[in-house]
């Protein structure tokens, strides 16, 4: 891409748009993650006995399903950024490169 | 040693292992075992089917794109599971089993951890990574900055965190192929290097990312199978498989919930950014992103990934538990008969306890399938290694940098199959002279180096329009050398090598310090720059945004 193309991509608004709206998506996300691992952390370091609180009557604690589900958490997390970015924002970058062509 | 220490040690060995085979799996001289001819059986069946698939990718690599990416032409699904493969080592099999075993729900966190890189990479790096890059990281880092200082750089950290990781592997493969197959260590050890040389060599990455693939899908349908039994043993009550174990446990109801894993949260806050950036700097993986055609895959990539990788912890975890109710409770896998919970030791030590599970489980077929496949998991490892170090010295140092950018034709592809042959042999003797060293270090540092230098180069390079090449190469430096500094003064040098009472630096890992020096160093010298460089660098931002957020320009990467 020369200069002048490049600077008629940064001057679209559907480029502007399909910039601001993938990376805020991706910084929302990714501060969503942040928050439940470290928060997870922090649990952990500061008050352990939360997690080891008993669910019912036999073993099991807060703990496991706390813990598996931060895992499910993670991978529905990825799935939702990829459908996103996959559907919606594929389509406007589409668009956008046949423009240039 | 406490019981107690004994496990913080193989959390703090394990856990910057887990990319990779390492040390984790390996705390103790390892017992030669009598010769397990079912297992060996099988593995040859792996290694003649591996060679199969060469063969065929050896026709198909004829290019340095074929040879480094497989031609751009692996699909999303099939990188997900290479990545996995990648991810679920020797080590983090045996290693997070062992820790479940050990002390319950604390290799749950551990687990954990290593999970949750992976879907920042996605949302910050995937696509802009594939976007920009075409065979290595330092593509990207420097696409708009001085070709020669970031790409010496970035070849300096790739080659600095592959030697590293590479001497861990071949030394954790010797011992754990010594335990598992009862072959000597140098015939271990050769034959990881004589294999692993056969793979990169001629069949590249194409093959090299279908023998991990093939190994991801064994080593998932193993530790299936093995949940699946075990859950069966409790009708599919995890509650009654839980109560079982709390009752056999030593440590009774406490492996229901946190334990001593994390006590202090700078340590927790540090190694969660070991884990988390140190991923997203590791160049065998980051490779991985420019095997797929377009961004679209790459997410996919990571998606499926992140999806295996999960599962497989899940797995590991009623693997663990599995253990501690089926292996603990059976004399037969403990040295003297003597029972865990009645104090006996497990044969091979507490790292062995999937694979003695495997064999509680599945009888002694099953045993040999799950021997062959952990086998198999670091041949594919040290593939991965061997090529990403290939290609930063073949298309980093000597095409770019040594060349200009314009190599003889055939040139590149010839010095990276040098570069392989001569990576191969020095991974062999250093694993022979490495053999009685603790090497633990050594993937804690390649992690540290990782996080600290080739991630901000990179991350900033892509995303601040203010980096440039003065910055990002002192920054880089500055990273770099507080992560090596930190973590000899940390516990596993300061204490464990050179005998000092106490670690002057006292956390896990020193990511938290030396991630945050990296970037500063990064934005400072970077604001200090005002040379016309810099200003021609920031001016080229622009059109490296335009390329990485919509891919103009990135599908020729792909094409040949």
């Amino acid at each position: 891409m020369n200069e002048e193309a490049v600077r008629r991509m940064k001057e679209n608004p559907r480029y502007q748009e399909l910039v601001s709206k993938r990376s805020r998506f991706g910084w929302i996300l990714t501060a969503v993650m942040m928050l439940v691992y470290y928060g997870y952390i922090m649990i952990i370091a500061f008050d352990k006995e939360l997690l080891a609180i008993k669910l019912g009557d036999g073993v099991m604690t807060l703990g496991i399903p706390v813990g598996i589900g931060i895992i499910i958490f993670t991978v529905i997390l990825t799935g939702i950024y990829v459908r996103r970015a996959n559907g919606e924002f594929d389509e406007m970058t589409e668009e956008l490169v046949k423009e240039v062509k | 040693m406490t019981r107690q220490h004994k496990l913080l040690g193989a959390l703090a060995l394990a856990s910057f292992s887990g990319l990779a085979f390492a040390a984790g799996a390996l705390d103790g001289p390892a017992e030669k075992q009598p010769l397990n001819i079912t297992a060996i059986a099988m593995f040859i069946a792996f290694v003649i089917f591996t060679m199969g698939i060469t063969k065929w990718a050896a026709k198909k690599t004829t290019s340095a794109s074929d040879f480094y990416t497989a031609g751009g032409g692996i699909t999303g699904f099939q990188n997900g599971l290479a990545i996995a493969g990648d991810y679920m080592s020797a080590a983090s099999f045996l290693g997070i089993s062992a820790a479940v075993f050990l002390n319950g729900y604390d290799g749950l966190i551990y687990s954990i951890g290593f999970l949750v890189g992976w879907p920042v990479i996605m949302f910050l790096m995937a696509e802009r990574l594939r976007n920009l890059g075409k065979f290595t990281f330092a593509d990207v880092a420097s696409y708009r900055l001085g070709q020669t200082p970031i790409r010496t750089l970035a070849a300096s950290g790739t080659l600095v965190v592959v030697a590293f990781y590479l001497i861990a592997q071949m030394v954790g493969a010797g011992q754990l192929i010594k335990l598992l197959f009862g072959l000597d260590y140098w015939i271990a050890v050769v034959l990881v290097g004589g294999l692993m040389m056969m793979y990169v060599l001629f069949g590249g990455m194409l093959a090299t990312t279908w023998v991990q693939i093939i190994k991801a899908v064994l080593l998932l349908c193993g530790a299936t199978f093995m949940s699946i039994m075990v859950l069966w043993a409790f009708d599919f009550s995890p509650e009654a498989l839980f109560a079982k174990a709390t009752e056999v446990h030593t440590k009774g109801e406490t492996i229901m919930s946190p334990g001593n894993f994390i006590t202090d949260p700078i340590s927790a806050i540090s190694f969660g950014m070991a884990l988390m950036f140190g991923t997203a700097g590791l160049p065998h993986v980051l490779m991985r992103f420019f095997t797929v055609p377009n961004a679209k895959e790459a997410r996919k990539s990571v998606f499926w990934a992140t999806t295996w990788i999960g599962y497989f912890y899940v797995l590991t975890f009623i693997i663990g538990f599995g253990a501690i109710v089926l292996v603990g409770t059976n004399a037969s896998f403990t040295e003297g008969g003597a029972l865990v919970s009645e104090g006996g030791k497990l044969i091979g030590g507490n790292n062995m306890a999937a694979i003695h599970l495997a064999s509680a489980v599945g009888g002694n077929v099953f045993l040999g399938f799950i021997s062959a496949v952990a086998f198999a998991t670091i041949l594919a490892v040290v593939a991965g290694l061997t090529l990403s170090g290939a290609s930063a010295v073949a298309h980093d140092l000597y095409a770019s940098v040594i060349c200009k950018g314009n190599p003889p034709a055939g040139a590149e592809l010839r010095v990276s199959r040098v570069t392989t042959v001569i990576l191969g042999i020095v991974a062999v003797i250093l694993g022979i002279a490495f053999e009685k060293q603790n090497i633990a270090f050594m993937v804690s540092l390649a992690f540290a180096i990782a996080a600290s230098a080739n991630f901000p180069v990179l991350f900033m390079s892509v995303l601040w329009k203010g980096t440039t090449t003065r910055g990002a190469f002192i920054g880089g430096f500055i990273g770099l050398i507080t992560a090596v500094v930190l973590t000899i003064l940390s516990k596993s040098i300061w204490v464990d090598i050179f005998h000092n009472a106490e670690a002057i630096f006292p956390y896990k890992s020193p990511a938290l310090f030396s991630v945050t020096a990296g970037f500063l160093g990064i934005w400072l010298f970077s604001l200090l720059d005002s040379s016309a460089q810099a200003a021609r660098e920031k001016l080229a931002y622009d059109a490296q945004e335009v390329r990485s957020e919509t891919g103009i320009g990135a599908a020729a990467a792909s094409e040949h």
